[in-house]
């Protein structure tokens, strides 16, 4: 499989700090079968999207959403601005078509400033996921500033719960993969 | 009120028109991963026209596109070189990208075409679904919707009348400019339709100027696509003209096979892998086999099937004319060749029979 994994901020350090530990997850445990690669959007220039095919995008923009049209799993990483995802990943989702992640696996890990923010992702990211069509896994890792000192991530909590969600992603996904791959043959076409 | 506009002539006493569309595409076969050269696909584009002359069709039909993987830059030439080819078949563009041309270029073009061909052309003016032609042509893609309008009315009276003067923002004006050859006819203008992709606002405006409306179609029950018609028809009453007169002509993926399991076989994989490469999407397998259904606007089957679904979506759409795109994809040529034969034998007999009015 092709497993993408998005830093979804453009600023600050810890949503990447938090998607480059999926990363290395995914690297220790997942690395033989499939294709692992981050997209951290602070490392990247957008443009905004205009509304044209997503092909039709340039540089970054093109890079980045071929490669996740092309993904079958993507972790998403994402703070919490204004109490709601940053303009930078809304932007990311406006970039793609309307069903971009059908037959695709995804997840979400937050990271927050405060716990009062713990629903911002079941009740915003997941109904614009789920517009676009994705096989969601139901729970997602949410962490606080306070799980975070010099760069790394200090909550044992904290990484018993990602490498949770990252093998729930695997499984999921798979499971998905083989169900449609049989259901297609059904089809008798 | 009294409609300005050059409307096509389809004699509905002979039944629905039906016609063949191309975009000319220049895709691999994705059975063999082979694709011919581009002097190969033009010159098949233009037997698959003469075939369609030969079988009895209406009509023969190439759109323009300027991205990767097609052939049909110069859609008006290869109109041109079809109208030499054959004799009675009615020729169109679908679509001319009106957007990034100038009016007086298209009209000069088409107009010619209607001589060499006998008074056979019509255009199908559209706005682009890939934009890459923009930047190739050198226009601003945040201009996308002010220059179709704007291209498309100066296009309509153009065609309206040889002697104009116009002012506009995209284009210098035109000070009693004639614009010539004119076509040999009363009106010496052209059958122009508005190109709808399924938005009801672009139906909605095809409606409000009284010109007749083209709508392709991808996939999806055949009853969704009715609402654009209907608003469409609704508008153009509202706005005072006779909806009777306005053609609806709808387009969309055919392919038939004496087996209808065959017709799926032979033709996802063109359908699926074209539009990965030219969409950047491909095809869902689910939404392809609810094309078995007769409710669908899929085209696929055997040929009963196709002609249930035809008539299906006559009863449901009233329309004049139905094109099929059979060769998207990078489908062989025998294939088209079996396709037209059917289509002559079977398919546009019974056609024909049950919808002449």
């Amino acid at each position: 499989m092709n497993i993408v994994v998005v830093s979804g901020s453009n600023v600050g350090e810890k949503t990447s700090i938090a998607a480059n530990k999926v990363m290395n997850v995914l690297k220790e445990k997942y690395s033989e079968e499939n294709t692992i690669s981050i997209l951290d959007l602070k490392k990247l220039s957008l443009e905004f999207s205009d509304g044209r095919n997503y092909l039709d995008y340039t540089a970054d923009t093109k890079y980045v959403t071929q490669s996740l049209m092309n993904a079958d799993v993507i972790f998403f990483g994402t703070p919490i601005f204004q109490a709601s995802i940053p303009a930078s990943l809304k932007n990311l989702f406006d970039l793609l078509p309307q069903n971009a992640f059908e037959y695709k696996t995804c997840s979400i890990i937050t990271t927050a400033g405060s716990n009062k923010h713990y629903l911002i992702p079941e009740q915003q990211l997941k109904p614009i996921l789920g517009y676009m069509k994705a096989n969601i896994v139901p729970n997602y890792v949410y962490i606080l500033d306070t799980d975070y000192d010099k760069g790394t991530i200090i909550n044992d909590d904290i990484h018993f719960r990602i490498d949770k969600l990252v093998e729930d992603t695997i499984i999921l996904a798979k499971a998905y993969k083989d169900i449609w791959s049989q259901q297609e043959d059904s089809y008798g076409f | 009120m009294n409609n300005p506009r050059i409307l096509p002539k389809i004699d509905q006493s002979k039944g629905l028109e039906f016609g063949l569309y191309t975009l000319g595409d220049h895709l691999p076969n994705p059975h063999t991963g082979k694709r011919i050269s581009p002097k190969q696909r033009i010159n098949e584009i233009i037997e698959t026209a003469i075939l369609a002359e030969d079988a009895g069709l209406d009509v023969f039909q190439i759109g323009e596109s300027h991205q990767d993987s097609f052939i049909s830059q110069a859609h008006m030439i290869l109109l041109s070189a079809i109208a030499q080819a054959t004799n009675k078949i009615k020729l169109s563009s679908g679509a001319t990208i009106i957007s990034t041309s100038d009016p007086v270029r298209v009209f000069e073009d088409a107009a010619t075409i209607d001589l060499l061909s006998d008074g056979r052309m019509e255009v199908v003016a559209g706005r682009a679904s890939r934009v890459g032609l923009f930047d190739l042509l050198g226009y601003d893609l945040q201009d996308y919707e002010a220059l179709f309008e704007e291209k498309f009315d100066l296009f309509l009276r153009i065609n309206e009348n040889e002697t104009l003067n116009w002012n506009g923002e995209f284009r210098s004006p035109l000070k009693n400019a004639q614009v010539i050859p004119r076509p040999d006819n009363k009106e010496k203008g052209l059958p122009i339709w508005r190109a709808v992709g399924g938005s009801y606002a672009s139906a909605q405006k095809a409606g409000r100027i009284g010109v007749p409306m083209y709508q392709a179609h991808l996939g999806g029950p055949a009853s969704e696509f009715k609402k654009p018609i209907d608003l469409y028809r609704e508008t153009a009453a509202e706005s005072g003209f006779n909806i009777n007169t306005l053609p609806v002509a709808t387009a969309g993926f055919f392919y038939v096979s004496n087996n209808k399991m065959d017709a799926f076989k032979e033709y996802y994989p063109h359908v699926n892998e074209g539009m990965k490469i030219t969409n950047g999407q491909g095809f869902p397998k689910q939404a392809f086999a609810h094309g078995q259904d007769y409710r669908s606007v899929i085209n696929v089957g055997d040929p009963e099937s196709i002609i249930e679904k035809i008539l299906y979506q006559h009863e449901l759409f009233g329309n004049q004319r139905y094109i099929a795109q059979l060769d998207f994809g990078g489908v062989p040529m025998e294939s088209i060749k079996r396709n037209i034969d059917i289509i002559g034998e079977k398919i546009l007999p019974a056609i024909k029979k049950y919808t002449k009015k």
